[in-house]
């Protein structure tokens, strides 16, 4: 039974990797997203009952290209239009039926103008985010509904628009040139890393599509980091994925509600995930000036390998959050930079620089939450209750509301 | 790919400029529509007079029609002039646009072509 579980696997990871190589080949040749998808997901339906029985393909890419072509031309030879285009198609599959190459020129792959073309600035974030976790992450509008909680038929409408967009618009197919790649880029990773936290903020486990969000987004961002292995960005997110993934089980009490950083029993915490996850970062770092996933992912490996929060090197973690305040000066980094000075200079010092941030953060739950926590340890225990019933007000989402009420109902507070 | 620009701005927007400010941002202005049009990339456009210029005509679903002082829209960003360009794709008409040199608002409208010739 494991092994048969293992197979099946192993086979949905190398499907969901070869469909994406083949959904990108098929969009750039048929420059028709719709019939593209229609391919591939008659493709790997195919795979999906032949693989288990007949094996693994030698190649297989080659195998699915096959199947879609034998689909495609049937298709395309009905329509006259088409008929460059299904020259095109026969090419590519003799392309395919070769071993694919690695190492290669990555500007030539496929699935990178992929995922930027469904990341392009033209399009919604909405939009950007469904079309990424369907075309990219292979998710149907059913799945993208279920993780963001909102109609399937908004996720649908949704997906018709973009692809509408895409073709009306003359949005291109294409990898951005080294001029427009850091933005590009940032856009690309604010994408998969929205999907991430949807996913992790949420995983309390009562939507189970939710907390599965988060590995698709871990997936995503591999695939980034491995098709371009010369940015030091996608590698830190990465790595910050995975040292926040390496943690998770010790996130949340039996009761379902959120155990915060302090009171985590750190034996729960996959050590040789976050070992390697580290050694990530170390490499992001070394490869030039940190962005802001590096800094970030070198604060959480900075927590993650301290033996016991008490152990955590504070002033490191202050120094790194001076440093990403410079590249993103924003009320919520100076928050949590607030909240490390606090364990190295103490609650007044740290509640000092809290105070000046409620005009811009004041509709922000963890704000009011960091606030209570300051006030708490001041021994303003009033005003620590206050803020905690105005961050209760503020989030919807169970593990944290339950964690806030208990604060509440505690009568001598923490 | 053929696509209109429709440049909008504050009309009141050029106001805090001094005349030699002024003159200085209109020639640079020409110099970008000269240079556009004489690659070939900008195919026609104009400069549009103030929206107090406007009149609109609106005519309903069984052919009344109604004619109106000012603009359809009514905002503080007024369409005041547009082009019409003819690029690869939209990467290539957002270069485009940005290389706008006067601080304004642009949208980037693709064309319907092949039926209205």
């Amino acid at each position: 039974m494991t092994a048969r579980r293992t197979v099946d696997a192993s086979l949905e990871r190398v499907l969901r990797e070869e469909r994406t190589r083949l959904i990108a080949s098929l969009v750039r040749i048929l420059g028709d997203w719709d019939l593209a998808e229609e391919l591939v997901q008659e493709a790997a339906v195919a795979a999906i009952e032949h693989w288990p029985v007949d094996g693994l393909p030698r190649n297989p890419g080659a195998w699915l290209m096959t199947t879609a072509r034998r689909r495609a031309i049937d298709r395309l030879r009905r329509d006259a239009r088409f008929r460059e285009r299904l020259a095109q198609l026969g090419e590519e599959a003799n392309e395919m039926e070769r071993p694919i190459p690695t190492g290669g020129p990555l500007a030539a792959d496929d699935r990178l103008r992929l995922i930027f073309t469904c990341c392009h600035p033209a399009l919604s974030r909405e939009a950007q985010v469904a079309l990424t976790l369907r075309t990219v992450g292979g998710l149907d509008s059913a799945q993208v509904a279920r993780a963001f909680l909102v109609p399937e038929s908004t996720v649908a409408q949704r997906l018709v628009r973009a692809k509408r967009k895409i073709r009306d618009a003359g949005i291109p197919f294409r990898i951005p040139d080294a001029a427009e790649l850091p933005q590009r880029l940032e856009q690309v990773l604010a994408v998969v890393y929205l999907v991430f936290n949807e996913g992790y903020l949420a995983s309390d486990g009562a939507v189970a599509e939710r907390r599965e969000l988060a590995s698709d987004a871990e997936w995503l961002t591999s695939l980034l980091a491995r098709l371009m292995p010369d940015e030091p960005e996608p590698l830190a997110l990465l790595a910050l994925m995975r040292l926040h993934l390496a943690r998770a089980d010790a996130r949340f009490a039996a009761d379902g509600s959120l155990v915060l950083l302090p009171d985590q029993d750190r034996s729960r915490w996959d050590h040789a995930a976050i070992a390697e996850a580290a050694g990530l970062v170390e490499r992001a770092l070394r490869m030039g000036r940190p962005g802001q996933y590096a800094l970030q992912a070198a604060i959480v490996a900075v927590h993650a390998t301290a033996s016991a929060y008490a152990e955590t090197d504070w002033a490191e973690i202050v120094e790194l959050y001076d440093r990403l305040l410079q590249l993103q000066p924003t009320p919520v980094v100076a928050l949590n930079r607030a909240l490390a000075l606090a364990e190295l200079a103490g609650p007044a010092a740290a509640l000092a620089e809290i105070e000046p941030l409620a005009a811009r953060l004041d509709a922000y739950h963890l704000f009011h939450a960091a606030r209570g926590e300051m006030l708490r340890r001041l021994g303003r225990r009033g005003e620590a209750r206050d803020a905690d019933r105005r961050a209760l007000a503020l989030t919807d989402n169970p593990a944290e509301r339950r964690l806030l009420e208990s604060r509440l109902e505690d009568p001598v507070g923490r | 790919m053929k696509y209109m620009l429709l440049i909008a701005g504050a009309e009141d927007g050029w106001d805090h400029l001094s005349e030699a400010e002024q003159g200085a941002l209109y020639a640079r202005i020409i110099t970008w529509w000269d240079e556009r049009k004489a690659a070939g990339e900008l195919l026609e456009g104009a400069q549009l007079q103030p929206s107090g210029t406007a009149t609109t005509v609106r005519r309903g679903i069984s052919g009344e029609v109604t004619v109106t002082d000012g603009p359809f829209v009514e905002g503080k960003e007024m369409v005041g002039g547009y082009g019409v360009i003819d690029v690869p794709d939209l990467d290539a008409a957002i270069r485009l646009a940005s290389s706008w040199p006067a601080p304004d608002t642009l949208e980037i409208r693709p064309l319907v072509t092949g039926e209205m010739g």
